[in-house]
C-alpha cells in the first residue's frame, strides 16, 4: 500500500496537468467512446481532443464515416454532429453508408465478447485505427475468425479492401512489373537505387490485388516469378505474404492490413520522381500508376539522389522510411537539472557518515556535480513540464550514496575496459526471460518462463520482510532504529519468489528507490510488488494480450508498458487506469524505455520503427527507421542526446535525438541483441546478445566522428562509414549463455546476466 | 541489389488425406475431395499463421527453440483453447510407423503400469535455479577459468593448424595489447582487410602469466612426481581444463625433451608417466594437438620401438609401455592424419621399414608390429598376415634352436602372442569357416597351429557376442511399434501392446552378458573398441584383451613406482 501513499501526495499538485487528458477521456460519459474518439487518423496518434483529421483523400473520408456510424449507432448524437460540422461532410453522406456499418459496429463488439467486452474491442479498434485509412479494419480483422459474422461483415471488408477490386488483366501484372523493372534498370546510375524503393511496395500490392480478386495460380506465378527480387531484409513479411493465397485470408491478417492502412513510404528526390511518372505516364500503365497513387506516398526531396547504401541504411521498416516532416518537432532532449539537496546534502552527509572528512568530501562533490553550476540547458525540458514525485528523504540519502559512488567511478575509454562481472543463472531450464539491476547493484530479479518472479541480493545483506501487523504493534515506534526493528529476522533469505503471474514474464523493472518491483507477463498484467513485505501490491489490467516490456520511469512513480496490442501505455502507480496511450505502432511493441528526463518513452516494435513520444501531450514526436528486424533493446546515453536500438538482425543502429538522425550502425553480433547498456558516463557501450558475447563499443567515438552540417540534418541524409571494426573495443564470449541484461554499477563495473543452457 | 538466393519461400500445404483422417476421427466420413482440398489449404494457412506467432512468443522468452508452450500461447492469443498433454520433453513427440502402404505419425501413449511408479524411488528433484557470478573480463582480459569458454575453440585452433593464412581470430586475445581490433569480424567481412596484416604479424611466444607459470609448474612436476594420487589429479586436470591452449607449446616441449633423457637412461617409470601425459592432453576436448605433433610423434614413436626402455629388459614389462604407446599412435593417426601430412602412411612406412630390417632387435620388432597392428584391420590385412610366415621362421628359429640369450626368447615369444592376439581376430573375419590346422600350417607356417586354436576361439567369442548384439538391439527396438510391426509381418494392428515380447530378451540380456565376458569394460577401455575394430562380430576377442592389457599397464605403472624410486 506504500506505493499508493507515496504517489497520491504527488499526484495532489500534479492535477493541473494530469487531469486534462483524463477528463478528455472520462468526461465523454464512458471511457470507451472517449477513447474512440481520441485517435485521429493521422500518424500523430492519440492526442486527446486535438482531432482535425483531413478530409481530403478518399480512405480518410471513409474513416470519418464508419466513426460517424459508429458514434451514432451508439446513441453519441452530440459528438456526431460535432465531428460532422468538423469534417464538413454533407449530412447525406453518413446516410449513404449506414446500412453497411450497422453491422460492422456490432460485428466488432461480438467478436471480441472473450475478452473485456466493450472495452476490448475499442482497445482493439485503437491497434490498427491509427493509421489513416480504414477505421473499422481492426474489428475486421478479429471477426474474421467468427464465421457467423462474416457475411454481415463483407461491405465493410470492401471498404477496406475495396482499393484492390480494380480490375486489370491479371495475366498483365507480370508484364507491368517486369516492365518496370527493365525501365529501372535502364535509368541512370544515379536515379536507379531510388528508384528500386518502388518495387517491394509495388510488388506487394500488386500480388494483393491479384489475390483480392481471385487469380490465386497468377498470383503464385507471380511471386514466384518476383519475390527473389526483392531486399533480403523483406523476407519476413514476403514469408507471410507467401502464405496468403485467398481473399478469404486477407481478412483477418494483420500484416496485411498493416500494408493496406498505412501508406508506404518512399523518399525520393525529385529528379528521380520526374523521371518514374514521365515513364509511366508514357506508357499509359495506369496500374501501376494507381498504386503508387493509392498505397504509397512519395515524399520528395529536392536535391542529389541519395545512393544505393544510404536508402539502405534507412529502409527495411513495415510501412517504408519515416516521413521528414515525423522528425521535425523539438525533443527536449536535454537532462533535468538536479534537485536541490545540496543543503540537506551535507546534513544528511554528516549524519550518514560522520566518519568522514568534510572536505575531503565537499570537493568530489563539486566534480560531479558539475552541472550544477551550469546554467539550464537549453533543451532541457522545464522543470515542471511534467510533474515528478518530491524527493523523500530516502531518496536524498540514496542521491547522495551515489555521488560517493560516482567519485570514486572509474573513467572508461579505449584504454581502460571494465570489468565484466557474469551472473549466471544455474538450473533455469531454458525458463529465464527477463533480468534487472537494481541501481545501485544490490538486488537483481529474474523473470522466469512458469510465471515466478524470483528477487536475489548480491551483497551479504540479506532480505527480509516487514513483520506482520501484530508484531508492527508490539515494536517501539520512538526508537531510533525503528526501521531495523520493523524487518522479521526469520524471513531473512538470499532470494525471494513472487509468485502471481499467470504467464512468462517477459518484462520486469526495479523502481529506482528500490521498494517495488514492475513485472509484465504474458497474462495480460503488470504487476507492481513490494519489496518491503514481498507481496504483490497492485495488478494493472489494460493491455489484453502478452505485455512485452515494461520500465519504471527514472524518477520513479510513473511506468510504460507495451505489448502485442501494439499500444504503449503510460501508468502511474497509484492510477490502475494508464495516463497516455501511445498507438501508432503496426505491430507489437517489443521494447520500451524512459528517456532520462522522464519526459519521453521510446518504444521499438515489430514493424521495425522505434517511435519516441512525448509524455506530455501524447505525441510521436520521432519515427526511426532502418532496422531489418523486431527491435528489442533499446538504451539512452546518460546525456540523453543519443540513442541505441539493437533488433534480431544483430546490429545495433545509434540515432541523435535532437536531429532526427541515425549517426551510426554497429556490426558484430551474429544473433539477436537483447540488452544494451551505455557506461555511467557515456563513454562506452555494451550489447549483449543471444550469440552469446557481450561486445563493448567506442561511443565516445561514434558520437565524436559525427558531422551534421546543416544539410544532412535538413534532408536527412546521412552517409555511414563502416567502422565498426574501429569502435569495437572487445568482445567476450561466454559459456553457452546468452546475455539477456547488462548493467554499469555505479562505479561503472559492467554487470551481465544470462540463463546458462548446457 | 539482387541479393544471394534464398531458400524458396514455402509453399508447402497439407496433403488432402490428412484432412481425411482428421475427419474420421471426429467421426466425420465420406469427405469430398472439393472440401478436403479447400479445408487443407485453410488449415495450412491458420498453422503457419499460429507459427508465425509462436516465433514471437519464442523470441521474448529469449530462446533458439520453438516448444509447445509457444504454440499454446499463440493459440491463445487468437483465443483458441491450447491444446493439453503436449508438454512433451522429446523435441518432436510423434513416432512414425507405416504398413499396409499407410504411413502414420502418431503420438505415443504408453500403458503405464501404476505399481512400477509407486514402487520405484522417487526421482531426484530438480535443482532450484541459482544465481552464481564469474568475471567474463577482466579490464578488457578475459581470464581463462573454467567458468569462460576456452580462448581459441578447437576449431579455430584447427582451422589455424591446417590453414594458417586463413586465420581469424575471434574472441581470442592473450597478447593483452592489442584490443580486439578486427576480432569480431566474421570470415566474410574481415577477411579482404585483414589478409595483409595477418601475414606480417610475427609469431610471437605468448609470454604466460604468473599464474600459468604456476600452474604449469605444479602439473609438470605432479606428472612425473612420485605421488600417484596428485598424478591422478594432474592428468585429470590436464585431460579437462579449457585454458590449456596457451600452454601447450611448453607441455608439448616438455614431453618431447623428458622422452629423449629418459630413455637414454632407462627410465621406464618416468616414459610411461610422459605417455599418460600425452594420453591426458589428446583426451582434452579443448585442444586441437596438430600444431605440436612434430614434437610429440618422435616421443610416442620412441616409446613404441625404442631398442631398450628399461634397466633390466628381462624382468620391467615395457611391454606394456609399447603398447600404451602404439595405441596412442593409432589414436594420433586417426584424429590427425590429412592428405597433405600423411601422417599415418609415414608412420606405416617407418614401422615396416624397421620390422622388415632382418637385424632389428625383438623389443624394435615387437614395437613395429604393434604399433602396426593398432592401426586397425586393413593394416594388419595388408601388412601383417604376408609376414606371418617369415615372422614365425624368425620365432621357431629363436624358441626352438640354440637358446641364444634369455632376452631374445622373451621377446620373442611375447612377439608370437602379439601375432596371434592381433592377427586372430582379423583373420576370423577373412578366412571361410572350416578351420583346418593343416591349411593354417601351410598358409602361415610355423604360427598355423597356434592361430588356428586362437581363430576358433574368436569364431566362437564373435558368435557368443553377436547373439547378444542381436538380442540387445532388440530390447532397444522392440517397443518402437515400427519393429514389431515389421517383425510380426501383420498391419499395425498387433502393434504397441507388445509387454511381453519385451520382457523375455530384456532378461536374456540380463543373464548371458554376465558369464561371457568375465571382466566388465572400464571406459578407456570401451574407447579403444570403437577404434581398433571397425565393427563387427569378432570385436569380443580383441576388446578382451585390449582390457587386459590396460589393467596390465596400469598396474606395471605402480609396480615400477618403486623401481623409480631406486632411480632416484
Amino acid at each position: 500500500m506504500a506505493a499508493v501513499q507515496g504517489g497520491l501526495v504527488d499526484a495532489v499538485e500534479k492535477k493541473d496537468i494530469k487531469t486534462e487528458p483524463s477528463e478528455d477521456s472520462g468526461g465523454n460519459n464512458n471511457a470507451n467512446d472517449g477513447r474512440l474518439l481520441s485517435p485521429p487518423p493521422g500518424s500523430s496518434a492519440s492526442a486527446p481532443g486535438g482531432n482535425k483529421p483531413p478530409a481530403g483523400a478518399p480512405e480518410d473520408q471513409q474513416t470519418l464515416l464508419a466513426v460517424l456510424q459508429f458514434l451514432r449507432k451508439n446513441n453519441l448524437a452530440e459528438s456526431v454532429e460535432i465531428l460532422r460540422r468538423e469534417a464538413g461532410l454533407p449530412e447525406d453522406a453518413l446516410d449513404l453508408k449506414a446500412g453497411d456499418s450497422a453491422g460492422a459496429g456490432s460485428g466488432g463488439a461480438g467478436g471480441t465478447v472473450d475478452l473485456e467486452g466493450e472495452d476490448a474491442s475499442s482497445l482493439l479498434s485503437r491497434v490498427t485505427v491509427s493509421s489513416s485509412a480504414a477505421a473499422q479494419a481492426p474489428t475486421k480483422g478479429r471477426t474474421g475468425l467468427l464465421p457467423t459474422k462474416a457475411v454481415e461483415d463483407q461491405p465493410d471488408v470492401n471498404v477496406v479492401l475495396s482499393a484492390y477490386s480494380q480490375q486489370g488483366d491479371p495475366a498483365l501484372y507480370g508484364v507491368y512489373y517486369s516492365g518496370l523493372k527493365r525501365f529501372i534498370e535502364s535509368v541512370l546510375d544515379c536515379h536507379r537505387a531510388e528508384l528500386s524503393q518502388v518495387f517491394y511496395p509495388l510488388f506487394v500490392h500488386m500480388y494483393l490485388e491479384l489475390v483480392y480478386n481471385n487469380h490465386e495460380n497468377e498470383a503464385k506465378v507471380f511471386f514466384e516469378k518476383f519475390s527473389g527480387d526483392q531486399e533480403c531484409y523483406y523476407e519476413d513479411d514476403l514469408r507471410v505474404l507467401s502464405s496468403l493465397t485467398k481473399k478469404e485470408h486477407m481478412r483477418g491478417n494483420e500484416t496485411l492490413l498493416d500494408f493496406r492502412t498505412s501508406k508506404f513510404v518512399l523518399r525520393i528526390s525529385r529528379d528521380s520522381y520526374q523521371l518514374l511518372k514521365r515513364h509511366l505516364q508514357e506508357r499509359q500503365n495506369n496500374q501501376i500508376w494507381n498504386i503508387i497513387q493509392e498505397h504509397l506516398y512519395i515524399d520528395i526531396f529536392d536535391g542529389m539522389p541519395r545512393s544505393k547504401s544510404q536508402i539502405d541504411a534507412m529502409s527495411g521498416s513495415l510501412a517504408g522510411e519515416a516521413k521528414r516532416e515525423a522528425n521535425k518537432a523539438k525533443v527536449y532532449y536535454g537532462l533535468l537539472k538536479e534537485p536541490e539537496i545540496e543543503l540537506p546534502l551535507d546534513d544528511e552527509d554528516e549524519e550518514a557518515e560522520n566518519e568522514e572528512g568534510k572536505p575531503k568530501k565537499k570537493k568530489p562533490k563539486k566534480d560531479s556535480m558539475g552541472s550544477k553550476s551550469k546554467k539550464q540547458d537549453p533543451n532541457a525540458p522545464s522543470q515542471t513540464r511534467i510533474p515528478l514525485p518530491e524527493l523523500k528523504d530516502s531518496d536524498k540519502l540514496d542521491k547522495i550514496m551515489y555521488m560517493k559512488e560516482a567519485t570514486k567511478r572509474i573513467r572508461l575509454g579505449p584504454d581502460n575496459l571494465p570489468s565484466i562481472c557474469f551472473y549466471s543463472f544455474l538450473n533455469a531450464y531454458q525458463g529465464l526471460t527477463a533480468v534487472d539491476f537494481t541501481d545501485d547493484s544490490s538486488l537483481i530479479a529474474g523473470g522466469f518462463a512458469d510465471s515466478t518472479v524470483r528477487v536475489w541480493s548480491v551483497t551479504p545483506k540479506k532480505l527480509r520482510k516487514v513483520k506482520s501487523a501484530a508484531d508492527l504493534n508490539l515494536i517501539d515506534k520512538e526508537s531510533d532504529d525503528v526501521l531495523e526493528r520493523i524487518m522479521d529476522e526469520k524471513t531473512a533469505s538470499e532470494s525471494k519468489i513472487l509468485y502471481g503471474h499467470s504467464g512468462p514474464v517477459y518484462g520486469i523493472s526495479f523502481s529506482p528507490d528500490r521498494n517495488y518491483l514492475l513485472t509484465c507477463s504474458e497474462d495480460g498484467t503488470i504487476r507492481l510488488w513490494s519489496l518491503q513485505t514481498f507481496t504483490c501490491l497492485v495488478g494493472y489490467k489494460g493491455h489484453n494480450y502478452p505485455v512485452w516490456d515494461t520500465q519504471f520511469s527514472p524518477h520513479g512513480y510513473y511506468f510504460i508498458s507495451g505489448g502485442h496490442d501494439r499500444v504503449a501505455r503510460l501508468w502511474a502507480t497509484d492510477h490502475y487506469q494508464p495516463l497516455r496511450m501511445f498507438s501508432g505502432h503496426l505491430a507489437d511493441i517489443t521494447s520500451t524505455r524512459f528517456h532520462p528526463n522522464s519526459n519521453y518513452v521510446v518504444t521499438g516494435s515489430s514493424d521495425r520503427t522505434i517511435r519516441l513520444w512525448d509524455v506530455l501531450t501524447g505525441n510521436c514526436v520521432r519515427i526511426f527507421t532502418g532496422h531489418k528486424g523486431p527491435i528489442h533493446a533499446l538504451a539512452f546515453s546518460p546525456n540523453g542526446k543519443f540513442l541505441a536500438s539493437g533488433a534480431t538482425d544483430g546490429r545495433v543502429l545509434l540515432w541523435d535525438i535532437g536531429h532526427g538522425l541515425m549517426i551510426g550502425e554497429l556490426k558484430g553480433h551474429t544473433d539477436t541483441i537483447y540488452s544494451l547498456k551505455f557506461s555511467r558516463d557515456g563513454e562506452i557501450l555494451a550489447s549483449g546478445s543471444m550469440d552469446n558475447t557481450v561486445r563493448l563499443w567506442d561511443a565516445t567515438k561514434a558520437f565524436d566522428d559525427l558531422e551534421t552540417d546543416d544539410f544532412t540534418a535538413a534532408t536527412g541524409h546521412i552517409h555511414l562509414q563502416d567502422n565498426s571494426q574501429e569502435l569495437l573495443l572487445g568482445t567476450y564470449m561466454s559459456k553457452s549463455t546468452p546475455v539477456i541484461h547488462l548493467h554499469f554499477t555505479r562505479r561503472n563495473l559492467l554487470l551481465a546476466a544470462g540463463a546458462y543452457n548446457p | 541489389m539482387a541479393e544471394e538466393r534464398r531458400p524458396k519461400q514455402c509453399t508447402v500445404v497439407l496433403p488432402t488425406e490428412s484432412m481425411k483422417a482428421m475427419a474420421e476421427s471426429i467421426g466425420v466420413g465420406q469427405l469430398q475431395e472439393e472440401s478436403c482440398v479447400a479445408l487443407s489449404e485453410e488449415v495450412s494457412y491458420r498453422i503457419k499463421e499460429i507459427a508465425q506467432d509462436a516465433l514471437k512468443f519464442m523470441h521474448h522468452g529469449k530462446r533458439r527453440k520453438l516448444t509447445t508452450n509457444d504454440i499454446d500461447n499463440a493459440l491463445k492469443l487468437k483465443n483458441v483453447e491450447p491444446l493439453y498433454g503436449f508438454q512433451s520433453q522429446e523435441f518432436i513427440p510423434f513416432r512414425f510407423a507405416s504398413g499396409g502402404g499407410r504411413e502414420l505419425h502418431f503420438y505415443e501413449e504408453k500403458e503405464v503400469d501404476l505399481s512400477d511408479i509407486i514402487n520405484t524411488p522417487l526421482p531426484r528433484v530438480p535443482l532450484d535455479v541459482s544465481l552464481k557470478a564469474h568475471w567474463l573480463s577482466i579490464e578488457g582480459v578475459q581470464p581463462s577459468i573454467p567458468e569462460n569458454p576456452p580462448p581459441a575453440p578447437k576449431e579455430q585452433q584447427k582451422v589455424e593448424s591446417t590453414e594458417p593464412l586463413k586465420v581469424v581470430k575471434p574472441g581470442q586475445e592473450e597478447d593483452g595489447t592489442v584490443q580486439g581490433k578486427g576480432q569480431g569480424a566474421t570470415a566474410a567481412d574481415g577477411k579482404g582487410k585483414e589478409k595483409g596484416l595477418i601475414r606480417l604479424k610475427p609469431r610471437s611466444t605468448h609470454e604466460l602469466s604468473v599464474e600459468q607459470q604456476l600452474y604449469y609448474k605444479e602439473i609438470t612436476e605432479a606428472c612425473v612426481g612420485s605421488c600417484e594420487a596428485k598424478r591422478a589429479e594432474a592428468l585429470q586436470s590436464i585431460a579437462t581444463d579449457p585454458g590449456l591452449y596457451q600452454m601447450l607449446p611448453r607441455f608439448s616441449t616438455f614431453i618431447s625433451e623428458g622422452v629423449r633423457v629418459n630413455v637414454v637412461q632407462n627410465n621406464l617409470a618416468l616414459l610411461i608417466y610422459l605417455m599418460r601425459m600425452v594420453k591426458a592432453l589428446m583426451d582434452n576436448p579443448t585442444l586441437y594437438l596438430e600444431k605440436y605433433l612434430h614434437e610429440l610423434i618422435p616421443a610416442v614413436v620412441t616409446c613404441i620401438v625404442s631398442k631398450q626402455l628399461c634397466l633390466r629388459p628381462d624382468v620391467d614389462n615395457h611391454w606394456a609401455l609399447r603398447d600404451f604407446a602404439a595405441r596412442l599412435m593409432a589414436q594420433s593417426c586417426k584424429t590427425f592424419s590429412t592428405t597433405t601430412n600423411n601422417i599415418q602412411s609415414r608412420i606405416t612406412k617407418t614401422f615396416t621399414k624397421s620390422w622388415l630390417d632382418e637385424k632389428t632387435q625383438w623389443t624394435t620388432r615387437y614395437g613395429c608390429i604393434a604399433g602396426l597392428a593398432e592401426l586397425g584391420a586393413d593394416v594388419i590385412k595388408t601388412l601383417i598376415l604376408p609376414r606371418l610366415t617369415v615372422e614365425g621362421a624368425r620365432i621357431k628359429a629363436v624358441m626352438e634352436g640354440p637358446v641364444v640369450s634369455n632376452i631374445d626368447k622373451i621377446g620373442a615369444d611375447h612377439v608370437q602372442s602379439l601375432l596371434l592376439k592381433h592377427c586372430a581376430s582379423v583373420i576370423a573375419k577373412i578366412r571361410p569357416q572350416p578351420d583346418n590346422v593343416e591349411q593354417y600350417r601351410i598358409d602361415y607356417g610355423y604360427l598355423g597351429p597356434m592361430l588356428c586354436s586362437h581363430v576358433m576361439k574368436a569364431r566362437t567369442q564373435a558368435a557368443l557376442q553377436a547373439q547378444q548384439v542381436n538380442r540387445t538391439t532388440l530390447t532397444i527396438t522392440q517397443p518402437r511399434p515400427t519393429l514389431t510391426v515389421s517383425q510380426s509381418g501383420l498391419s499395425g494392428s498387433a502393434g504397441p501392446r507388445t509387454p511381453s515380447i519385451i520382457k523375455v530378451p530384456s532378461s536374456l540380456t540380463l543373464m548371458s552378458p554376465r558369464p561371457g565376458t568375465p571382466s566388465q569394460p572400464s571406459p578407456p577401455a570401451t574407447k579403444y573398441i570403437v577404434m581398433a575394430t571397425s565393427a563387427g562380430p569378432a570385436s569380443t576377442q580383441q576388446f578382451l584383451c585390449l582390457d587386459f592389457h590396460h589393467q596390465i599397464s596400469e598396474d606395471q605403472i605402480t609396480v615400477s613406482n618403486g623401481s623409480k624410486e631406486k632411480c632416484n
